[in-house]
């Protein structure tokens, strides 16, 4: 029985894929590092994994949202740069637009943790995007490796050289930032 | 071990995913090794501030409202009246299908038949104690009494409930109490018991068990949340979460252990 023909169904694929929202929209966030851009991204994965709702199989929803995620921002980076199929995302110049927006202010209680976040975002953000998204899969949304290899399409040993890579870059970038040595 | 060998196994290690073979291995390198020393230093303090600074990002209410209104077959939560009707046409099953039984020859057939209504039940409500769980995940509902402390949690279930759930201690095992709720599994209340693995919710719903049998475990997976079915010392538990089905099985025999301290060798 298909899902449009099984409300009850529908109802709790739906419940149970919107209870990833907050995970699949930071992802969006980071890899095209524009607000209005990862909300449509966001949407249009809903959107196709409602359509193959019946196609899936688990094992586990979040790292399959993810991966469809992702692959609706390499269709957004290929419509935005000509990029080559396999190059996820595009170096930005000084020309681009800034790497991190802030939809609105942050309310006053979490100012702190607001600005001391928003340095590391940046970090982030300003990593080439195999990296990046090996950090925020990792860091940020806690998947193991196994399903970081899963979400990007690798193996699992490149998963490994890309976070070694990731942080020794970050690293550097964090010391130049804080002026001081990590 | 060479420390360019090292650096991608100190990020394994820093990240939990090294065997115990190979984490010896790399700490024994880093110990000779100032370098190595130096970066596992750095990249734990990394791990830490980052995740120190919570930078998972909320999605905008108006975006789900939007994600929301797109999906097919939108938002009709089923109706209560609804929920109790599919309750008692499954009744209404079990009792042909006994009576049909009875009629054929046996026992064998009965309790075949029985199986078969009581699955699709179990499946029912494994069904809404997933919703129960997503709906505990919503800010502010987790729980109705906040505190790590099970004497605490206990007693506030007196008087609410017609059974009283029995709270383990379960932090030195590596599952933090954070409270209770209560809840509504089934048409009944239902006590909901709230643990935490890293970042990860457990949701144990306790309520009174109404059949004969017990002991029969039963695991699920549904919608990327791990469930375990139990029955004990004429209590229904039902533990869901979305850690890993090791885990969650490991949660599952320390709390039956915790609930039968002198049967368990120390």
């Amino acid at each position: 029985m298909s899902a449009e023909d099984d409300p009850d169904k529908a109802r709790r694929f739906r419940d149970a894929a919107l209870a990833h929202l907050d995970d699949v929209y930071t992802l969006a966030r980071y890899l095209l590092r524009d607000q209005v851009d990862a909300e449509d991204a966001v949407q249009e994965c809903y959107l196709r994994a409602f359509q193959h709702i019946d196609s899936y199989r688990g094992p586990a929803m979040k790292p399959w949202l993810l991966a469809i995620l992702r692959n609706v921002c390499r269709a957004e980076f290929a419509r935005r740069a000509q990029a080559p199929a396999g190059e996820c995302g595009d170096e930005q110049g000084a020309a681009g637009p800034p790497l991190w927006q802030e939809p609105q202010q942050s309310p006053e209680a979490e100012f702190i943790r607001a600005r001391d976040g928003d340095t590391i975002r940046r970090l982030i953000a300003a990593l080439p995007p195999p990296f990046r998204e090996a950090v925020v899969l990792r860091d940020i949304h806690n998947l193991s490796y196994r399903e970081i290899a899963e979400v990007a399409g690798v193996p699992v040993g490149t998963v490994m050289s890309r976070l070694a890579r990731a942080r020794a870059m970050l690293r550097a970038a964090w010391n130049v930032e804080e002026g001081s040595t990590l | 071990m060479n420390c360019s060998e090292a650096e991608v196994l100190i990020n394994a290690l820093v990240d939990g995913e090294l065997d115990a073979g190979h984490a010896r291995d790399v700490e024994s390198h880093a110990a000779e090794c100032r370098n190595c020393a130096d970066r596992l230093t750095a990249l734990r303090a990394m791990r830490d501030a980052i995740s120190r600074a919570a930078l998972k990002e909320r999605a905008p209410a108006h975006l789900r409202a939007r994600i929301e209104a797109a999906l097919p077959a939108a938002p009709t939560p089923r109706p209560l009246a609804a929920a109790a009707d599919s309750w008692r046409l499954s009744r209404r099953f079990f009792a042909g299908g006994f009576a049909a039984g009875a009629a054929l020859s046996g026992v064998a057939a009965a309790a075949l038949l029985f199986a078969v209504v009581r699955d699709d039940r179990d499946q029912r409500i494994a069904g809404e104690v997933v919703s129960a769980h997503l709906r505990s995940l919503q800010p502010g509902h987790l729980t109705d009494i906040e505190t790590s402390d099970q004497h605490t949690v206990k007693p506030w279930f007196n008087g609410k409930l017609d059974v009283a759930p029995p709270v383990v201690e379960l932090t030195a095992r590596g599952f933090t109490l954070l409270g209770g709720r209560l809840d509504d599994i089934n048409g009944e209340t239902a006590a909901a018991i709230v643990y935490r693995r890293r970042s990860h919710v457990i949701n144990l719903f306790v309520s009174r068990h109404a059949g004969a049998e017990h002991g029969r475990k039963v695991s699920q997976f549904r919608h990327g949340f791990n469930i375990r079915h139990w029955t004990d010392e004429g209590l229904d538990f039902w533990a869901v979460s979305d850690i890993n089905a090791g885990e969650l099985d490991e949660f599952c025999e320390r709390y039956t252990a915790g609930l039968h301290p002198r049967a368990v060798p120390s």
